[in-house]
């Protein structure tokens, strides 16, 4: 045990020797983590829009008011031409074109129904549906509107409606750096660890340390744990920080149990670092180790669900995100903080990061050749 | 100019040599395109919802129906009573429930009024926006079927969508553009930093500053060699995308190539400046990678438009090339616009590498002296 702690001793004072690293490792993630977190949204408003009204009648200008009367577009263009709207595209200047046709109004008066055109720009299809939704919201409106009016004068019996009650929990006003803070943190949290504590055995190789420590009594386990402790508590600290900020900055609410989250923050964290010195292991220098960090790193972050709802990915995508200990982690930090889901609720998540914990962790040390 | 091409050619080498490089090189692009092409979507597709039914009659029924029916929505399950709905959600296999009063089918019929409650889960704010809009929609259309005879008399509009570049929705279309800007910055300013800082930290670089070749012709032979590799993985990402998702260049492949080469100039004079401020292979690393990768994904509007992010990151995101760069792909490829469209990006393209060249080339002789 004193060995262990002598040698944490020595892990720290090295890493916090390089003057650079020990404030980056603090200050790269709070800066990202304030820059980027107001940025990462999909709250679509203001969505610039091009009208082509080739009908100028009281029924489309009607249309049109409605929809400068909507918090979600602005209209930022009224034309006649067709080429004009496909410029108003492909120039970038909006993604949205609504197509009032000729004989517009006429259409809605005597056939009783009367189309427009309207025109995504669909390359994030995101924003396109949303756009979408929205438009076709006040379109719905327009059109419940005329059916009341029309009812006013033809008939006595009212016409069936739903009322619906929409809320949403746990983030009511649907605020998205509630949802962004804690995945981009893990992103954070993670990718620092997985650089750090590989780079730093490679190190000692490249550097001829590592023999020192293998010609003494020290034990394998003894000299994985001392490299992972240090990078574990950083890694905790980073997250403290962040946790701290987005209170501070973002006001972003904290639901559940602080100490459940942090234990398993210890236990995503001992995964995590047992796979990055697992590698180092068997790479004999700094340039190989990154390129396999690298790598692995950006599976991770793309596919755990931070950016894009998992949910949505095909079965056997969704099967890998079984060994992606980012994935598990994003998803429980979530649900502790805006849920304040507790111990019982993340039971099957518990279960998946032990056993890769448990996995990585054992191949470090079996990886770890005390002879060259 | 031999002296260079030996140099070269010996840093070539030393990339063909090393395994790993090899595949990360080549690796990286095809397997982004893969979990991007295949794995990650951006839409909703498949969410779990849940129903409390207290009137269980033939027109909750049927709405439940054409809940599940829907390609977005899947029922996951009818909760007993509203008191169950926070369990649901904080498992997470929930993202909304909608819940039908006692009477509702009664009260539909009898006075042509029923109230719906939709309660969807917040805490994923995308995922919640979509799921109860694909709801209302599903409700107002069953609600148009049910009083088809009374609306006949009603003029409606009906309005017609056109997804216009990208009429399936494929998300292929907003990511093929994002990872040729990842992957270039990424593997031009990493790569270069990590070579040249190498040299520095193992003091092999004072035996090539000592050797007849000009510190300029070190620099760029160590650029060189990334240079036209970069090229190839442009190569391997449009050639996968054309081939695996049918997604060809629309525009002007000349034209795509021109641009991409200042961007790729761009990213490895990131690279030697990179280098030049950090004095081991870690502070490179760190830079390039944490300090990088991140904000290149998530400020350069490939997944979250600029537009929409609060007004001051359409300034901060202006210092960005790979916003720039990603607005150019979009244009070039998916939409197929000339030159005409993009000119004023191109040329900031260009301002931004200038200016990199300028202060690399200041601070490395600082280095040197």
């Amino acid at each position: 045990m004193r060995t262990i702690i002598y040698l944490i001793r020595k892990e720290f004072i090295q890493i916090f020797r390089d003057s650079f690293i020990s404030k980056a490792i603090f200050a790269i993630p709070i800066v990202q983590l304030l820059i980027l977190v107001p940025a990462v949204t999909f709250e679509i408003k203001d969505i610039k829009m091009c009208i082509v009204d080739k009908d100028m009648s009281p029924a489309s200008r009607e249309i049109i008011s409605r929809l400068q009367g909507s918090e979600f577009f602005i209209i930022s263009e009224i034309t006649f031409s067709d080429k004009e709207a496909d410029s108003f595209l492909h120039s970038n200047k909006g993604d949205l074109v609504l197509k009032i046709p000729v004989g517009f109004s006429r259409d809605l008066y005597t056939e009783k129904q009367a189309k427009v055109m309207v025109l995504v720009n669909a390359i994030n299809a995101t924003s396109a549906q949303l756009s979408w939704a929205y438009i076709s919201g006040v379109l719905r409106d327009y059109n419940s509107n005329m059916v009341m009016e029309s009812l006013h004068s033809n008939t006595i019996k009212p016409l069936a409606g739903i009322n619906i009650n929409n809320r949403f929990w746990y983030n009511p006003s649907l605020n998205y750096r509630h949802y962004m803070l804690p995945g981009i943190l893990v992103l954070l949290v993670t990718a620092v660890g997985l650089l750090l504590a590989g780079l730093n055995i490679v190190k000692e190789k490249e550097s001829g340390t590592i023999e020192q420590i293998n010609v003494t009594p020290i034990r394998r386990y003894q000299f994985i744990v001392a490299k992972l402790v240090p990078f574990l508590i950083i890694g905790l600290i980073d997250l403290a920080f962040g946790l701290a900020l987005g209170k501070l900055f973002f006001n972003i609410p904290f639901k559940g149990s602080l100490l459940l989250l942090f234990g398993y923050a210890s236990i995503y964290l001992i995964a995590v670092l047992g796979l990055t010195l697992f590698f180092s292991a068997i790479s004999s220098t700094q340039q190989q180790l990154l390129f396999v960090v690298f790598f692995i790193l950006m599976i991770f972050i793309l596919m755990s669900g931070t950016f894009t709802p998992a949910e949505s990915m095909p079965l056997w995508a969704q099967k890998f995100n079984a060994i992606n200990p980012a994935a598990y982690f994003v998803r429980v930090i979530r649900m502790i903080m805006l849920k304040g889901s507790g111990l019982k609720d993340i039971i099957p998540e518990i279960r998946g990061i032990l056993i890769l914990g448990a996995a990585t962790l054992t191949m470090a040390i079996v990886a770890y050749r005390k002879t060259a | 100019m031999k002296r260079f091409l030996g140099f070269v050619k010996k840093e070539f080498l030393h990339i063909f040599r090393d395994v790993r490089t090899m595949i990360i090189l080549f690796g990286i692009p095809a397997a982004q395109i893969t979990i991007f092409g295949y794995a990650v979507r951006t839409d909703i597709k498949d969410a779990g919802i849940a129903v409390v039914d207290l009137a269980d009659d033939e027109i909750t029924n049927d709405i439940i129906s054409k809940l599940s029916s829907s390609d977005f929505l899947v029922l996951k399950g009818k909760l007993g009573s509203v008191n169950n709905i926070d369990e649901a959600f904080k498992t997470g296999e929930v993202k909304e429930v909608v819940i039908f009063g006692e009477n509702f089918g009664t009260d539909l019929v009898t006075k042509g009024k029923a109230e719906l409650g939709i309660i969807a889960d917040g805490s994923e704010p995308n995922v919640a926006n979509l799921v109860t809009n694909y709801t209302r929609s599903i409700i107002n259309s069953y609600l148009l079927e049910y009083n088809i005879n009374e609306v006949s008399g009603a003029a409606l509009i009906l309005p017609e969508v056109k997804m216009y570049y990208n009429p399936n929705l494929q998300s292929q279309f907003m990511f093929v553009p994002g990872i040729i800007t990842l992957v270039l910055v990424l593997i031009c300013a990493l790569m270069t930093s990590v070579t040249i800082t190498r040299e520095k930290e193992f003091g092999t670089m004072e035996v090539l500053l000592v050797s007849p070749l000009k510190p300029i012709h070190i620099i760029l032979g160590k650029v060189t060699p990334y240079f036209f590799l970069s090229l190839v993985d442009l190569g391997i990402i449009l050639l996968l995308s054309w081939l695996v998702f049918d997604l060809p260049i629309q525009g002007s492949l000349a034209l795509l190539l021109f641009v991409t080469t200042i961007y790729i100039l761009l990213a490895l004079t990131l690279g030697i400046l990179i280098s030049i401020v950090s004095r081991t292979m870690q502070q490179a690393i760190f830079i390039s990678l944490i300090g990088m990768m991140l904000p290149t994904v998530l400020l350069s509007g490939f997944i979250f438009p600029i537009e929409y992010m609060p007004e001051i990151y359409n300034y901060v995101t202006l210092v960005m090339p790979p916003r720039w760069f990603v607005t150019i792909i979009k244009n070039i490829m998916v939409k197929g616009t000339g030159i005409v469209y993009i000119w004023k990006e191109v040329l900031i393209l260009t301002g931004m590498l200038l200016f990199l060249i300028v202060l690399s080339a200041k601070k490395f002789k600082i280095r040197l002296q």
